[in-house]
């Protein structure tokens, strides 16, 4: 789709879009939001970019394919789930925290690291089908 | 004794690396697994002798009950003598037998493995492991039949094996589960205690019929014998090891096993004398048509696992010392001509008797094994198959009322197997040597040194039974639960009845030999004969089985995704509305819904004209997009019933939900094909019934009185537990985070489904060129 106005917009939009995808991961746990929505946003972000500038100049801008965030994000959200056992000698999964809250963030702990894992697999997963299909459709 | 059986396994696994050093000069190297297992258990001789039993318990899955427990007693001691000792002298054969054939080193791994499990076999004490063990026998053996796999009828029987012993051996496994549950233990040892239990328990008849399918496929009774003629397409080493002097008398060891637990019953005994005598007398008469070599020692196999079967059944003290002798005897002497033939199959490539003469102007060694092992086989003094049949007839002679009809088939069946035995170590040596095969030379050592052992060991035990007497069989017996102190084996036993049958044997099996001829004529005579064979009607079954199942798939996998979901949304509808109506009370109650507010009537009235809006059009643009505003709608709903983390979600996944089909429709051809009326009427109909059937549930789910305990505890813990105040959220990344991990392994998964599909698929070009290769 080649307007003008879309491609102008869409180059804005990117970066705003993608810092609202972060805020809404990183709110997650007090208000509505969370990873998986906050994933979908980014994803939105990257496929509306694509739609107004093709998608051979995303995928410029994105510089790896985005099926490598996949087992990143698995790696990280496992991460935190082992962390427990690692740092405090607790159980798999039992959620552990920094004592004291982040200014703008709130409490960090392995659940918020747990959510960017689901927030990066589902950029990737997202991204990865719609570019395939893309593609060869 | 773990490590005994692991030794075997563990050589597999080495070949899979130094297989290709060990194909050339060193395959010889290979024999020396087996001799030192060999060696290894001979020295358990002396113990055993004494009575002792010698168990080792390893624990492997502890919580349900099955253990790695071995235990080594009299029978399982000579079985294990027969599986290394036997084994040892196959696997130097095959170095030779096999010399320089490409995939040598394949071959010395299945046999191994075999080797590993069938010592698994005879040394279990627990029935779980021994069902796992007697599995991977049937793999190798699948492996080792199909070794030729470029013939195509090597592929068949192999299959066919696979097939019936694979079908016993879920028997084995469901009889044992049965078994162990009314024993309440798996530990064979264990069940000799509860034997009275389980032969009063209701299930004791399941339990036997379950162990005799079992036992029956893998020693190839009647009517599961004829995979045994198929499974000669193996090279002979493994004839020799597997089907005629170990495998197939895995079946006769479960059956030895379980005497002392299940047997002494009328169900046992009387069904085993019945299949043991047809599979005895079936198969002597049917060697009587062969004129391949091996197919005439196929059939004699056969119906010396009859005889074992018959006299396990006869379960007298004498019957089953007669059978451990007789195991004994057989592996000897059946051995002995399966390399024999081998042999003579390397050195002229033929195996048809009808051509085979004089060889022993050539192949006098070999001729001597032949000559011994014939000797042996019909019972012949002063050989150890004389003392085994001398046993036999002394079983059924002793056995009640139908004694003399009893002995009589045992005799018919011995007269025709000395024949077999004739026809297969003595025939292809005597007359005149025929001139094309008078350049036939002799084989290295390592092939006919092995038979010549088995043979003259044959010999020797019968001779100087004392070797075997005190060593071997008292324990055996004693393990079997019978009294085997005072078992005494003598080659001579003065003049009596047992002499005179015994004579009369041998004299008419002479007499056969030298009247019947075997020709092609008779064995196509008795072709024709093979349409009501059990074979062709197995086979006939696994046809029709072939054919229902691709109807069933046909109708069901018919690759059209549109009647994939009608299907599985018709099923639903049919078995939720089922439910339904049968427990459904209808009751709702208006007074608890709160009124209508102005913005649900809209919105409700959007998505009904936007699901209009998609039937009727006739673009599928404007169809997803109008989809898209029903999602919209949806989300909408979500907001105004307070879920605005539902509600998020569905509007992005709308989003992406329209974009994905905008992008496919995209690339689809532009001229339209829509489905005809008739289709969308019937389309229409399902997608009402099943909306319907969701409302229904939905109200049926208001009515049910709630329990919100589950929701409280979220709500009250997910701040002080997990620090957070989103409920939701807290539930999926804390509470149930394990589950969250699973569902975006299973997104990952299906990406990369996707990416592998479109992106690996061959493109059209790429595909000519393959089916140009063809």
């Amino acid at each position: 789709m080649k307007t003008v106005i879309l491609k102008t917009a869409s180059n804005y939009l990117l970066p705003l879009l993608l810092l609202f995808s972060f805020f809404i991961l990183l709110r997650g746990h007090y208000l509505p939001g969370g990873g998986f929505v906050g994933g979908l946003i980014a994803a939105i972000a990257f496929v509306l970019h694509a739609f107004a500038n093709g998608l051979e100049n995303t995928k410029q801008l994105l510089r790896i394919h985005p099926g490598f965030l996949m087992p990143v994000g698995l790696a990280l959200a496992l991460f935190s789930g082992f962390s427990p056992i690692i740092f405090s000698d607790l159980p798999f999964m039992t959620g552990i925290w920094f004592p004291e809250p982040l200014s703008v963030v709130g409490m960090v702990g392995s659940a918020l690291f747990f959510d960017i894992g689901v927030y990066l697999v589902v950029v990737g997963v997202s991204l990865t089908i719609i570019f395939t299909i893309t593609e060869s459709a | 004794m773990l490590t005994a059986i692991l030794t075997g396994f563990l050589f597999s696994l080495l070949l899979v690396f130094a297989g290709k050093y060990l194909k050339g000069k060193l395959a010889i190297l290979s024999a020396l697994v087996p001799l030192g297992l060999f060696i290894y258990f001979l020295q358990f001789v002396e113990t055993i002798a004494n009575g002792e039993i010698i168990s080792q318990n390893v624990e492997w899955v502890p919580s349900f009950g099955v253990n790695l427990g071995f235990t080594l007693d009299g029978l399982s001691l000579i079985f294990c003598l027969m599986i290394t000792g036997i084994g040892f002298l196959v696997f130097a054969y095959t170095a030779a037998y096999l010399k320089g054939h490409e995939y040598l080193d394949r071959f010395y791994g299945y046999l191994g493995i075999f080797m590993g499990a069938m010592l698994g076999i005879v040394l279990s004490d627990n029935i779980i492991s021994l069902f796992v063990f007697w599995e991977l026998t049937s793999l190798s053996s699948f492996f080792l039949i199909g070794f030729n796999n470029k013939e195509e009828s090597s592929r068949k029987s192999a299959i066919l094996a696979l097939v019936i012993t694979g079908f016993g051996g879920l028997f084995l496994l469901s009889g044992a589960l049965i078994l162990g549950s009314v024993a309440g233990t798996f530990t064979i040892s264990e069940m000799l205690i509860s034997k009275d239990l389980i032969s009063e328990s209701p299930h004791y008849i399941i339990i036997v019929a379950m162990i005799f399918v079992a036992a029956f496929t893998k020693s190839a009774q009647f009517p599961f014998h004829f995979w045994l003629p198929g499974a000669m397409k193996a090279p002979t080493p493994v004839s020799t090891y597997l089907h005629s002097a170990t495998m197939v008398k895995a079946g006769i060891y479960l059956l030895m096993r379980f005497t002392p637990v299940l047997g002494s019953t009328e169900f046992w005994n009387s069904t085993l004398i019945i299949v043991g005598t047809v599979t005895m007398l079936y198969a002597a008469i049917h060697t009587l048509f062969r004129t391949d070599l091996k197919g005439v020692l196929a059939y004699s196999t056969i119906s010396a696992l009859g005889i074992l079967v018959f006299l396990i059944g006869l379960g007298t003290e004498e019957a089953l010392l007669a059978a451990c002798v007789f195991i004994l005897v057989h592996a000897l002497y059946k051995a002995t001509l399966f390399l024999v033939t081998g042999i003579i199959d390397h050195e002229t490539g033929s195996r048809d008797i009808t051509l085979l003469s004089g060889l022993r102007k050539v192949l006098f060694p070999v001729a001597i094994a032949g000559f011994l092992a014939a000797i042996s086989n019909a019972g012949i003094p002063p050989s150890f198959g004389f003392l085994g049949k001398d046993l036999i007839y002394e079983a059924t002679l002793h056995f009640g009322n139908s004694a003399i009809f009893l002995t009589a088939l045992a005799i018919i069946t011995n007269i025709l197997l000395l024949y077999a035995g004739f026809l297969a170590g003595i025939k292809p040596f005597s007359g005149k040597l025929p001139e094309n095969f008078s350049k036939v030379h002799m084989p290295s050592f390592l092939m006919w040194i092995p038979p010549l052992i088995l043979a003259v060991l044959g010999i020797l035990i019968g001779i100087f039974p004392s070797i075997i007497q005190e060593s071997l069989i008292q324990p055996a017996v004693t393990s079997l639960g019978e009294n085997g102190g005072d078992v005494l084996l003598k080659l001579w036993h003065g003049f009596n009845t047992i002499l005179a049958l015994s004579a009369t044997t041998i004299g008419i099996g002479i007499m056969l030999y030298f009247l019947i001829k075997p020709t092609k004529k008779v064995e196509i005579a008795i072709e024709k004969l093979e349409f009501i064979s059990p074979k062709t009607i197995t086979e006939k079954f696994g046809d029709a089985f072939h054919y229902f199942s691709s109807l069933w798939t046909n109708l069901f996998q018919n690759g059209y995704l549109r009647h994939y979901v009608s299907t599985i949304i018709l099923f639903l509808v049919a078995v939720m509305g089922y439910t339904l109506l049968k427990n459904t009370r209808y009751r709702l109650d208006y007074s608890s819904f709160t009124a209508l507010t102005i913005y649900e009537v809209i919105t409700v009235a959007i998505m009904i004209a936007g699901i209009l809006y998609t039937v009727f059009t006739k673009s599928r643009l404007a169809a997803v997009a109008a989809l898209g505003i029903v999602g919209l709608t949806i989300s909408l709903i979500f907001v105004y019933y307070s879920a605005p983390d539902l509600a998020m979600t569905q509007f992005s996944i709308d989003t992406l939900t329209v974009i994905l089909f905008v992008l496919v429709l995209y690339k689809l051809p532009k001229y339209l094909n829509l489905s005809d009326y008739k289709t969308r009427i019937k389309d229409g109909i399902l997608s009402i019934a099943f909306g319907a059937l969701i409302s229904i549930l939905a109200l049926e789910v208001l009515a049910e009185p709630q329990s919100s305990e589950i929701s409280e505890f979220y709500a009250e813990n997910a701040y002080l537990l997990a620090k957070g105040k989103n409920v939701v959220n807290v539930i999926l990344v804390d509470f149930r985070g394990i589950d969250t991990f699973m569902e975006i392994a299973v997104l990952t998964i299906a990406a990369i489904g996707v990416f592998a599909l479109l992106k690996l698929r061959m493109t059209a070009k790429e595909r000519i060129t393959t089916e140009n290769k063809k």
